[in-house]
């Protein structure tokens, strides 16, 4: 076992490997300075005009959402503790109802760029600004540091890099391919690079999947018994006590974890609908219709995304087996380019892991652009300068910003190597889901709620969930954690959202309660409620 | 971007409704009933899948022993249940398009045309 361990570490052709990559990046480099010819106005840059259809940016967002803990961290997560990663799936793609019947029409019709354009449609513009962007802030880089964790994770098995410097060394190429990107394409460039992706993802895992159950012919079944039986026969005695069919083997350890589980899954449901990055991706098209039509395209791809992964995990299992899959570089998000090496052999191994590298170049793209819109549009050019930037300083700030996130993400990306990734982007979830949702569902659909239910509801999400995190397993005290050295976890949990995402929403009534006095627009809220359900004042689909 | 401009007017843009009117059609049944209808689906709906996803994760947490219950081959009930998640929210899916084109997108239109002025 041992050595078949050691033989399979060595996998793939380090030298073809990066040139699919970097075909890649020349294709889509190529991409981005097409579109960056028509982008000029600060609407090109911040949602590519707003003319995407609703097909096209359906697979954007899929591209989007589709990051590196989709694919690594839950193929790695369902092959090592099986069922349990499954679960992640499951609650990524549920929760894209919340997105499709609660926020994204509504959303497109009332905001222009950003999040916080809806947040702050009817309320205190300043405040309420301040502290949408301010999380969007947060989420993004949460988001963005798991996507830089996760390159480091891949190189270190493409490259067979052990140490922390050269991980750390592809976690800053990715981080400055990244600023290029958008600092050239701005929304549009990124967006296409998205479908690009997209694509090639999907169509990837897609073979994958075929793959695997063509090795099995067929048999579902079967690959579960044969995942079972690699898993029993671990060198691992805890892998090998395993039932990886069923849920537990990863949160069924004790009552602790159970209630940890139960706390991811309330944050993966609720955190997609509040993620900047995603509600920003229903600006790019022109009308709630089409908004509504790129949900219904992305869950369909999504959806079929997932149903794979979960084959692709099982098929890994069997395939690779767990003990190779933990003694690799990169440990579990490497199940699925190790398994991509049992199917296809190096060339295959090449196209996937450019694919995957492909997956978190377009996700820390967008992200990357979520963040700087925020801080250029809402902090700068409303709160700063209230209101009196042109659009052009905007746009200047922006890519400013750009360059300031690509560098804080290559820093902190450094720090988080070697985590779960889908660990990591459950805690991006967690915050979206305390300090976003929560706001925007009452603003949406609650007259009465008002600025003060608003900043409550808004900073106590978020420093909650911040807290916590930071006082949890996954900051100190264990092995894994970002400074296992230390130990400063008072709070059990590793996934905050049990406790702080229900807390937001009580705030949010509670502040609306305590600031009923103070008087606010109420000609704005008619106009933002007939908007969202209208699309009055949404510029029109025809080019002008 | 759009200037105020006449109501019946037939110049390119289209027309920022006063204040007042969005206070107005606000109020007017047309709208109520176009909220109503948007509401009476998607919060029952939100509520019905919210509650299938909690009553799947708390299977899995608290009824390990229910869910690794084998039906097919090795395929047990925790799969079963997990896919079920997945044809539920494709079909809510399809279900919420077929109803905002056939209830909400002609109500939304009308409302859109009466206060903007005709589509140009």
């Amino acid at each position: 076992m041992n050595v078949l361990a050691q033989a399979h570490t060595d996998v793939g052709n380090p030298i073809l490997n990066i040139a699919i990559f970097i075909a890649f990046v020349v294709v889509t480099m190529g991409l981005v300075i097409k579109a960056s010819r028509t982008t000029k106005k600060a609407s090109d840059f911040y949602t590519g005009g707003g003319q995407f259809s609703g097909p096209q940016n359906g697979f954007a967002i899929a591209g989007d959402y589709l990051s590196a803990a989709s694919f690594l961290g839950i193929a790695g997560a369902i092959a090592v503790y099986g069922y349990d990663g499954f679960l992640y799936s499951i609650g990524f793609l549920v929760a894209w109802l919340v997105a499709l019947l609660l926020v994204a029409e509504l959303l497109r019709n009332t905001g222009r760029f950003t999040m916080a354009d809806v947040l702050s449609f009817r309320l205190k513009q300043r405040p309420v600004r301040m502290a949408a962007a301010l999380s969007t802030l947060a989420v993004s880089l949460f988001y963005l540091l798991a996507q830089m964790a996760g390159a480091g994770g891949l190189v270190a098995l493409l490259l067979d890099i052990e140490g922390t410097t050269g991980q750390a060394i592809v976690v800053a190429i990715v981080g400055a391919l990244m600023i290029v990107y958008v600092l050239i394409g701005g929304m549009k460039g990124t967006t296409y690079v998205q479908m690009v992706k997209a694509v090639l993802l999907v169509a990837g895992a897609a073979v994958m999947f075929l793959l695997v159950l063509f090795a099995v012919r067929g048999n579902f079944s079967q690959l579960l018994a044969d995942a079972q039986a690699m898993a029993s026969n671990s060198a691992d005695e805890t892998v090998a006590n395993r039932d990886i069919l069923a849920p537990g083997a990863k949160y069924g350890i004790s009552g602790m974890t159970r209630i940890d589980f139960i706390s991811l899954g309330i944050a993966l449901v609720l955190g997609t609908a509040g993620l900047p990055h995603v509600l920003m991706r229903f600006y790019t098209v022109p009308t709630a219709k089409e908004a509504r039509r790129s949900v219904t395209w992305a869950i369909s791809l999504i959806g079929a995304f997932y149903l794979f992964t979960l084959v692709l995990g099982y098929g890994a299992a069997k395939m690779v087996g767990p003990d190779v899959i933990l003694g690799a570089p990169g440990g579990e998000n490497a199940a699925a380019p190790l398994l991509a090496f049992e199917l296809g052999g190096t060339v295959f191994l090449a196209v996937i892991s450019a694919v995957a590298f492909a997956t978190i170049l377009a996700v820390v793209a967008g992200l990357a652009i979520t963040a700087s819109a925020s801080f250029a549009h809402d902090i700068y050019a409303n709160v700063l300068k209230r209101g009196n930037a042109t659009e052009d300083e905007q746009v200047r700030v922006s890519r400013i910003t750009v360059v300031v996130i690509g560098v804080l993400s290559i820093v902190l990306g450094i720090l988080a190597m070697g985590q779960n990734i889908a660990f990591l982007v459950a805690l991006a979830f967690a915050v979206a889901a305390s300090a976003n949702l929560p706001t925007l569902l009452y603003s949406l659909f609650w007259k009465k709620f008002n600025t003060t239910g608003a900043l409550f509801s808004i900073y106590g999400g978020l420093i909650s969930c911040l807290l916590l995190i930071v006082f949890s397993p996954a900051v100190s005290g264990k092995a894994s954690s970002m400074f296992p050295n230390a130990d400063f976890a008072w709070f059990p949990l590793s996934n905050p959202g049990i406790v702080s995402i229900p807390l937001a929403f009580v705030l949010g009534i509670v502040g609306t309660y305590v600031g009923r006095n103070k008087t606010e627009d109420p000609f704005k809220q008619a106009e933002m409620e007939v908007r969202s359900l209208t699309g009055v004042g949404v510029e029109k689909a025809v080019a002008h | 971007m759009t200037t105020a401009a006449p109501r019946e007017s037939s110049v390119p843009e289209r027309r920022i409704p006063s204040p007042q009117e969005f206070v107005d059609m606000q109020a007017s049944p047309e709208f109520q009933e176009l909220r109503s209808r948007l509401r009476r689906f998607v919060f029952p709906v939100t509520a019905f899948f919210l509650s299938w996803y909690a009553l799947y994760v708390l299977l899995a947490t608290y009824a390990d022993e229910f869910m690794a219950t084998k039906v097919i081959g090795n395929i047990n009930v925790g799969l079963i249940l997990g896919l079920g998640q997945f044809v539920t929210t494709f079909a809510i899916t399809a279900l919420y398009v077929k109803f905002a084109g056939r209830e909400l997108d002609p109500r939304s239109a009308a409302i859109r045309e009466e206060l903007e002025g005709p589509q140009q």
